[in-house]
């Protein structure tokens, strides 16, 4: 009964050329030799098979199989194996990087495409190639290049995997308070001691070598997030030829049990028990965090997407079966006969609902994405536009979308009905999987602080100002538009709303941090909703580009639908933004009881 | 050694169209993807390929609209060249036909052996590779599941109902293969970059020194006269075992001759 996945490469492709401009990119320097535009829809209609036929079909078998801890290992699902195996055979993971260690080049908004159709397929299974690809973009920025020759062309295509080790158990959201030690050997090595927790995949029989990246402090470093060194210790040391040799001294000692992407395993890994892991600084001593912040962007902006890619896979089963399950008549239809439960006007609101957020979520994640890539690929105040652009959109890719992975599946959900709380369906399982993505990778409360205390305060506000006169002007453009003339003027208002809510956290903020914290999570879910606003007036200005009019007509209706239907309830959360934390801190913990 | 597969493009069978209501065949003017079936046969022309120790794959395909978009995943699998043949006079081209048309270019190939899907899955006439064989007047090897060649001889195991007859014949010859028997590759991304670049030929009825009034419907000895829907599956007989149900399958079987 758990329906197939159906690649979107119809939107994928739509929006990547038309909204976040993947195309244009081509035309830059940085991307000139190695990409090929004109590449993109054949490769993506590949990797879209690819993922449908060989990786989805183990979705289910991830959950229920589990990954397990046996003797000290950790044994992942049989398909998971065989499926790793093709995806290593493909290539595929290695389209966004470096061609010097045998990457594709192309820009890193495709290689969120790609993620996109893998996270969708197995969520769990996706996030061994997720948290190697964090490792290849921290290797690739801060090791030298011995290291970088020796281990990128196996990462790249997945022949090793990486690791990120962060987590300690005194040092979750406060990674200042790491604690694991690294003792030089003197000879450019170290020995590390130190358990690390929340360790995705940091154990499993998938790869040849597991190399992970761990941050720890050397001898008399300073506390705090300042004395921080990243290092580098593959589970099994190369030998002489570059090959994996004798076992390093890490150990995965146990495994998590989680509500869900059960195939992935969450190991708690232990350092030198037995004298000290060899592993190697990548960078300078004490840039750890700073080095690990340089890849931040792109992991936070992986999680949101995987908001998007669950709701979509969710989505997919919601609406094949809204079209199988008969029960009761529907308005209009025949006494006496059952109607497919499409017919009803509140499944028809759970559905278009689903449908437009995708395309609200697919627009920003798209959209961020390719503004990083600007940012890398142009300089001056063109390149320091987008940048700003890319932090600012960060916070917002990260929780909107995890936050409405975990609304739009159980919207998915209900669709079922009861059956969708049987695991059966499988319905139950992507709103499980799901709900890690709030919480990892800085959850979505310090994203609102990251929003209002580091990415408002960019110029003063200004980044934020000028991105709300920029959606004005686009209200103005879709006030022409036949049809859109409603969603225009509720563009115009949510902007007016966002702007009003912006001055009153700068005026506030400045002198009262909690009064900005305090409304921190409603202004991420207002500024997000309106910046989606303005990619949707984007959509459904650009729609007529597509070639297929069936098409071009159902993003339009998905966009008005957006502007008449969900962006007022931005103007709503104008009173959480500014009331200000009194009432919040108003009772004791007795009194909360 | 050089193996020349016939690929057929096809409208996605998840999302097949429908059929065009005066010649009553399937409408194919959307894009079109390479039939699964053939993908075995590509795969086992690479495999023979790979086992005789050089040589290459070469396609051979008829399809509207000049499509490639099928051609490009067998070329991305590692197939080396295509022939594709491409005509507005085709638009009703009877299997008799369409194997006279891919003979002409094989024969120009000069292949060691052609493979082909045993049928389609859009049209599943399930005659075109003997068809081909006998314009050709080469040997035909239907259902081949195992394949080893052995200089100008090829020794085949073909599937039958009982198990497998071992065939022999010599080369050139044509076979056809059936889903399942090799695993397709998936293309890997340096070989769909490399696809891009890989000769596709394209050739028209007249340049294959054939005239309108031999291909299409001129040319075919065939007609679809009528189309009907499938009729539904009827809902089938539930019997509670009541410690005798074995007796009345079998009855059953017995009734439909199957024991």
């Amino acid at each position: 009964m758990v329906s197939d996945y159906i690649p979107p490469l119809k939107d994928i492709n739509f929006v990547l050329e038309h909204i976040a401009g993947a195309h244009e990119l081509a035309g830059l320097d940085r991307f000139s030799e190695s990409f090929d535009a004109s590449m993109v829809e054949p490769v993506l209609e590949e990797v879209g098979r690819f993922m449908a036929e060989v990786v989805a079909p183990t979705n289910v078998d991830g959950d229920t199989t589990m990954s397990k801890w046996v003797d000290g290992e950790v044994i992942t699902p049989d398909s998971f194996k065989a499926a790793y195996k093709q995806y290593v055979a493909t290539g595929f993971g290695s389209i966004p990087f470096d061609p010097t260690y045998g990457g594709g080049g192309f820009p890193w908004t495709v290689g969120v495409a790609i993620q996109e159709l893998l996270t969708s397929s197995n969520m769990a299974f996706s996030l061994c190639p997720l948290l190697t690809q964090g490792a290849i973009d921290a290797i690739e920025h801060h090791a030298d290049d011995k290291m970088k020759s020796a281990y990128l062309p196996k990462m790249l295509t997945g022949q090793w995997s990486g690791t990120m080790n962060l987590s300690e158990p005194q040092a979750g959201s406060d990674v200042g308070a790491v604690a694991t030690k690294a003792e030089p050997v003197g000879d450019g090595s170290y020995k590390i001691t130190g358990q690390k927790i929340w360790i995705t995949f940091g154990d499993h029989d998938m790869a040849e070598n597991i190399v992970h990246l761990v941050l720890a402090r050397t001898p008399g470093a300073p506390p705090g997030t300042k004395g921080i060194t990243m290092f580098m210790v593959p589970k099994y040391l190369l030998d002489g030829q570059g090959n994996p040799g004798e076992k390093n001294d890490v150990a995965c000692v146990s495994i998590e049990h989680k509500l869900g992407i059960h195939g992935s395993p969450t190991c708690v890994l232990s350092f030198g028990d037995n004298g000290g892991a060899i592993g190697w600084p990548i960078g300078d001593e004490f840039t750890g965090m700073r080095n690990m912040f340089t890849m931040m962007n792109n992991a936070r902006l992986s999680v949101g997407l995987q908001g998007l890619a669950l709701a979509e896979r969710a989505y997919q089963g919601s609406l094949a079966y809204a079209q199988e399950r008969r029960q009761g008549t529907a308005v209009g239809a025949k006494r006496g006969v059952q109607s497919p439960i499409i017919e009803h006007a509140d499944v028809r609101r759970l559905l278009m609902s689903q449908r437009s957020w995708i395309d609200a979520m697919r627009c920003l994640i798209y959209t961020n994405a390719a503004s990083i890539d600007r940012s890398k690929a142009l300089s001056g105040e063109e390149g320091e536009q987008a940048r700003e652009m890319a932090d600012l959109l960060i916070p917002l890719s990260k929780s909107l979308c995890t936050d409405l992975g975990n609304e739009l599946t159980s919207l998915a959900m209900q669709v079922f009905g009861g059956m969708g709380y049987v695991e059966e369906t499988g319905a139950a399982q992507h709103y499980r999987d799901i709900r890690i993505g709030a919480i990892y990778e800085g959850t979505n409360g310090i994203q609102a602080a990251d929003l209002v205390g580091r990415k408002l305060p960019m110029r003063g506000g200004g980044v934020v100002m000028d991105h709300l006169a920029a959606l004005d002007l686009k209200a103005k453009e879709l006030a022409s538009q036949e049809g859109m003339a409603v969603f225009a003027e509720n563009l115009e208002t949510a902007v007016a709303t966002a702007r009003d809510a912006t001055s009153w956290l700068l005026e506030h903020g400045a002198t009262d941090v909690n009064a900005a914290l305090a409304g921190s999570s409603p202004y991420l879910r207002m500024l997000g909703t309106v910046v989606c606003g303005g990619l949707m007036a984007d959509l459904a200005m650009k729609a007529d580009k597509s070639s297929d009019a069936e098409f071009a007509e159902a993003k339009k209706v998905s966009a008005r639908f957006f502007g008449e239907q969900i962006l007022p309830t931005a103007n709503g959360l104008l009173g959480a933004v500014t009331a200000g934390p009194d009432d919040l801190f108003a009772l004791t913990p007795k009194q909360l009881a | 050694m050089k193996v020349a597969v016939c690929v057929k493009q096809i409208p996605d069978p998840a999302d097949p169209g429908a059929l065009d209501p005066e010649t009553r065949t399937l409408k194919r003017d959307v894009k079109l993807i390479l039939d699964e079936s053939d993908s075995y046969g590509v795969e086992m022309a690479l495999q023979l390929v790979d086992a005789a120790g050089g040589g290459e794959v070469v396609l051979v395909s008829m399809a509207p609209n000049n499509e490639r978009s099928g051609l490009s995943t067998a070329l991305a699998m590692g197939a080396a060249s295509a022939t594709l043949v491409s005509d507005p006079a085709l638009v009703g081209t009877d299997a008799l036909t369409t194997a006279k048309i891919l003979g002409k270019i094989i024969s120009d190939q000069e292949p060691d052996l052609v493979i082909a899907g045993s049928e389609s899955s859009d049209g599943y006439t399930g005659t075109v590779p003997e068809q081909i064989a006998g314009v050709l007047g080469w040997p035909s090897v239907t259902a081949a599941k195992a394949v080893a060649i052995d200089g100008s001889a090829m020794k085949v195991e073909r599937q039958t109902d009982a198990g497998y007859d071992e065939v022999e014949c010599s080369l050139p010859a044509v076979i056809s293969v059936t889903a399942g028997v090799v695993e397709p590759r998936y293309p890997s991304f340096k070989g769909i970059m490399a696809a891009k670049s890989k000769p596709v030929v394209q050739m028209t009825v007249a340049d294959l020194g054939m005239t309108a009034a031999e291909v299409g419907w001129a040319g075919s000895g065939q007609e679809v006269v009528d189309v009907t829907v499938a009729p539904v599956r009827e809902a089938g007989e539930k019997i509670e075992d009541d410690g005798e149900a074995h007796l009345k399958i079998i009855e059953f079987l017995e009734s439909v001759k199957a024991i």
